[in-house]
């Protein structure tokens, strides 16, 4: 009973954080306080105040539009990161399982190759190639992404193959693509909203880690990495402007964790 | 003369909310089919009083859910969580229902050995088995290792798994079902136990081993003047080795007695009702006209299995599960197919099925050529021809799934759309035509009992309207209470729509209750077929006779 409290507490905070963090997210979209990108020189590096409810940065711009709108940008890479991968990574996941044979081996194969490379290593890799800007890290992520993705619904259709009632859908003369589409995906649905989860806080983390190195988001499309580059130049002058930002990406991250850990949990305990 | 086990008033509970759990725990098996969640509080052991003398034989016959199994396991209060338990047991005097936890677990292993119904599950599967046996023994007593082995060795000995044959050092997956089963016999025995308590001892079994372990415990029994508590549902296998017999029926004991005199003159009716099902009745009576072209037509059947590849420089190795297979089935006959599990049973069903290409010979069905390879819309088409009925009532269904939409997936193979309404008609129609209502299509698979799936099973295959259906174990999962009514419905649905079955089993009874022919698969190979009568009165080949003479019947 009592490890069933513990359950449901994280599913409710990460939950709650999540939702917290997507409400900003979408909010900034359409209303922040300021105009993060409106550059205010005269006011700049304040503290806190009733104006600037969180200060303003070395250029002057307001710390508070900046975080919500660098939320968006999060938000916005990981969640077409997650579905780039799942919309990709899943039909080859089924495929593997659904044909097996030389099928599985050579996407299997080709996945473990995408997993040879680290995987910031290799989104640095395409922005690179590609350039740097925000869609080509959703690209880059996604990639990334796509073999998570195909090895877990691999695993879990395998297993669904095993049940008598697709053997039952073959006789009924239904092909394995539809058998999959009906029997199959339905059983790995638990499993997918987890790791879409974990991939989308991985998302995050990764989108933050290429804007820090220059290859995200470009100035002015505000982000979280770039706004901790930016202040590391001015940790002894103003600490708060890292600490921020920095705080932001924890506690996402944090309630994603929770979340998906109490998803795991309750899919787990399901029949 | 002291009774080895003395059970009083014993009595076993379940809250409402755990019900569940229990039935999710109890596993496989006919006895452990489990209830519909949901049921509130019930007792499932109610005011039972046993006693087992020394050297005696006790089988406890009852259908799913009579409390047959609640009450073995509460004599090591091995029962699920949830569960309250009063009344008194005791072992040789020793009052085991008031021990704790610490004094149960010395019991358990020491003076009372347990055998489950599953063997695959009961070892380690990464410990070899002389080890594992050895364990057992040194879990009770102080013994150096090297003793702990010899005495394993001599414990394998005494049930047939010799020392020179390498038993010691395999892994569990390396035996035979039946292997298994020694081995589980050989830990149970190893300490010398007063009692000795089998669940399902041979139901995942073949016949033949089934015969071999049977002896075996009958043997070690009476050799050791142990008690031995045989749990079980089938009542030819009470037959063979029970001394005495008692009876459960949701929960109580209804009748006692001699082996001899239950099986002769049962007093209760629900016993009537138990021996007469086991002696299955013949339910047709063959109406096929003998020059009747064949509706399935198997020709010379080969099947190969490739090894895994053991070198990158050699071919891997191939097993032959099927060698030159070729069997018949006329419009509206029934068929059956025996054979021990790895005959090739199940491979020779799958390439009837078109669900496996055969490496030689051809399949045809009404006349044409069926495999796997067929392209989209003549496959289909096949396909309405032949339809399928699987063994496990419960995993043959998409959970997910409506009845309604589980029967009518087979509407896919129909080229022209059927309406909704002309769908649920249908539907309702075949229903009713298993002996279900056809109000049930709206419900879920979850909420029928494993014979009432059984029966959506089999009107899901009849909604094409095929020439023949397929049963692999269709009712070896069920009680014989149920398997009765089933094979039943079977036999009257045979003669109001004119199909015909391929049966296949390893149940020898089974299948002479309703085939009007049979083949007998051995490695691959048909080695007899003719008229089930004829086969079953004057067997020619020495693997059929042995299969009969193995399989427990029921004194005339």
């Amino acid at each position: 009973m009592n490890r069933r409290a513990s359950r449901d507490w994280s599913l409710m905070a990460g939950g709650i954080i999540t939702a917290g963090f997507g409400g900003l997210g979408l909010v900034a979209v359409f209303w922040t306080p300021y105009d993060p990108r409106l550059l205010d020189i005269v006011d700049k590096l304040q503290r806190p105040s009733r104006l600037h409810w969180l200060g303003t940065d070395q250029l002057g711009r307001d710390v508070l539009s900046l975080l919500m709108a660098g939320a968006t940008t999060s938000v916005g890479v990981a969640s077409l990161a997650v579905l780039i991968g799942a919309a990709v990574g899943v039909p080859l996941g089924l495929a593997a399982a659904a044909y097996r044979g030389v099928v599985d081996e050579a996407l299997m194969r080709g996945n473990d190759l995408i997993f040879a490379f680290p995987s910031l290593l290799l989104a640095i890799l395409i922005t690179a190639v590609f350039g740097p800007g925000a869609i080509n890290a959703v690209i880059a992520i996604g990639i990334f992404n796509i073999p998570v993705f195909a090895r877990v619904s691999r695993a879990g259709a395998l297993q669904a193959w095993t049940r008598d009632y697709t053997l039952a859908a073959r006789v009924a003369g239904k092909g394995l693509w539809r058998i999959s589409w009906e029997h199959i995906l339905p059983n790995l649905f638990g499993v997918l909203v987890v790791q879409a989860t974990i991939q989308f806080s991985l998302g995050v983390i990764a989108e933050a880690g290429l804007a820090y190195v220059g290859l995200g988001a470009q100035p002015p499309v505000p982000s979280w990495g770039r706004m901790l580059n930016e202040a590391q130049t001015l940790t002894a002058l103003a600490p708060m402007l890292a600490v921020l930002p920095g705080i932001a990406m924890l506690s996402f991250v944090l309630g994603l964790n929770l979340l998906g850990e109490g998803l795991r949990r309750a899919a787990g305990r399901a029949p | 003369m002291s009774a080895v086990l003395r059970i009083q008033d014993l009595n076993v509970a379940f809250d409402a909310a755990p019900r569940a759990a229990v039935a999710m725990r109890g596993g496989g098996g006919p006895d452990r089919g489990g209830p519909a969640p949901g049921r509130p509080a019930q007792r499932v052991v109610k005011n039972v009083s046993l006693h087992i003398e020394a050297g005696e034989i006790l089988g406890l016959v009852g259908a799913s859910g009579s409390g047959k199994s609640m009450t073995a396991r509460a004599v090591l209060q091995l029962l699920p969580p949830g569960a309250r338990m009063s009344g008194s047991i005791r072992l040789r005097g020793e009052r085991l229902s008031s021990m704790s936890a610490a004094q149960i677990r010395a019991v358990r292993g020491r003076d009372v050995g347990m055998i489950f119904q599953e063997p695959a599950t009961a070892l380690n599967p990464l410990m070899r088995i002389g080890d594992q046996v050895a364990e057992t023994l040194r879990l009770h007593r102080r013994v150096s290792s090297r003793a702990a082995r010899d005495a394993a060795r001599v414990a394998l000995d005494q049930v047939g798994l010799s020392g020179e044959s390498g038993a010691l050092e395999r892994l569990p997956f390396e035996l035979s079902g039946g292997q298994r089963q020694r081995v589980a016999i050989a830990m149970a025995m190893l300490m010398g136990p007063s009692l000795l308590i089998a669940d399902e001892p041979t139901t995942a079994l073949d016949v033949i081993t089934q015969a071999q372990v049977l002896a075996l415990l009958r043997e070690l029994a009476k050799l050791r003047g142990m008690g031995l508590l045989l749990v079980t549902h089938d009542l030819a296998v009470i037959a063979q080795l029970a001394d005495r017999v008692a009876v459960m029926q949701q929960g109580e004991i209804v009748e006692e007695g001699s082996t001899a005199r239950i099986l002769r003159h049962a007093q209760h009716p629900y016993t009537q009702a138990l021996v007469a099902a086991a002696r299955l009745q013949r339910k047709r009576a063959t109406s096929v006209s003998p020059g009747a072209a064949p509706v399935l037509d198997v020709q010379g059947v080969v099947v190969d299995y490739r090894r895994e590849r053991r070198s990158l420089f050699k071919a891997p190795a191939s097993l032959r599960a099927l060698n030159g297979v070729s069997l018949a089935i006329r419009a509206g006959e029934t068929v059956g197919l025996v054979g021990e599990s790895g005959s090739g049973k199940t491979s020779l069903l799958q390439v009837i099925l078109a669900l496996r290409h055969a490496t030689e010979g051809r399949v045809s069905l009404l006349g044409r050529e069926f495999c796997a390879a067929s392209a989209g819309s003549r496959m289909r088409e096949l396909r309405r021809g032949i339809q399928a009925v699987f063994q496990d009532p419960v995993g043959s269904f998409n959970p997910r799934w409506t009845v309604e939409r589980l029967i009518s997936e087979p509407f896919f193979l129909l080229d022209a759309g059927v309406s909704a309404a002309e769908r649920r008609r249908k539907v309702a129609e075949v229903l009713v035509q298993v002996g279900l209502d056809a109000s049930d299509a709206r419900r879920h698979p979850h909420e029928f009992s494993g014979g009432q799936r059984q029966r959506i099973a089999i009107a899901r295959a009849l909604i094409t309207r095929p020439a023949v259906i397929t049963f692999d174990e269709a009712v070896s999962a069920l009680d014989v209470l149920v398997r009765e009514q089933i094979l039943q419905l079977l036999a009257d649905l045979a003669a109001q729509v004119k199909v015909a079955y391929l049966f296949v089993s390893h149940d020898l009874h089974v299948i002479r209750a309703i085939a009007d022919r049979i083949y007998v698969l051995q490695s691959g190979r048909i080695v007899e077929e003719g008229a089930t009568e004829a086969v079953f009165n004057a067997p020619q080949h020495p693997y059929t006779r042995a299969l009969i003479a193995a399989t427990p019947a029921l004194p005339a």
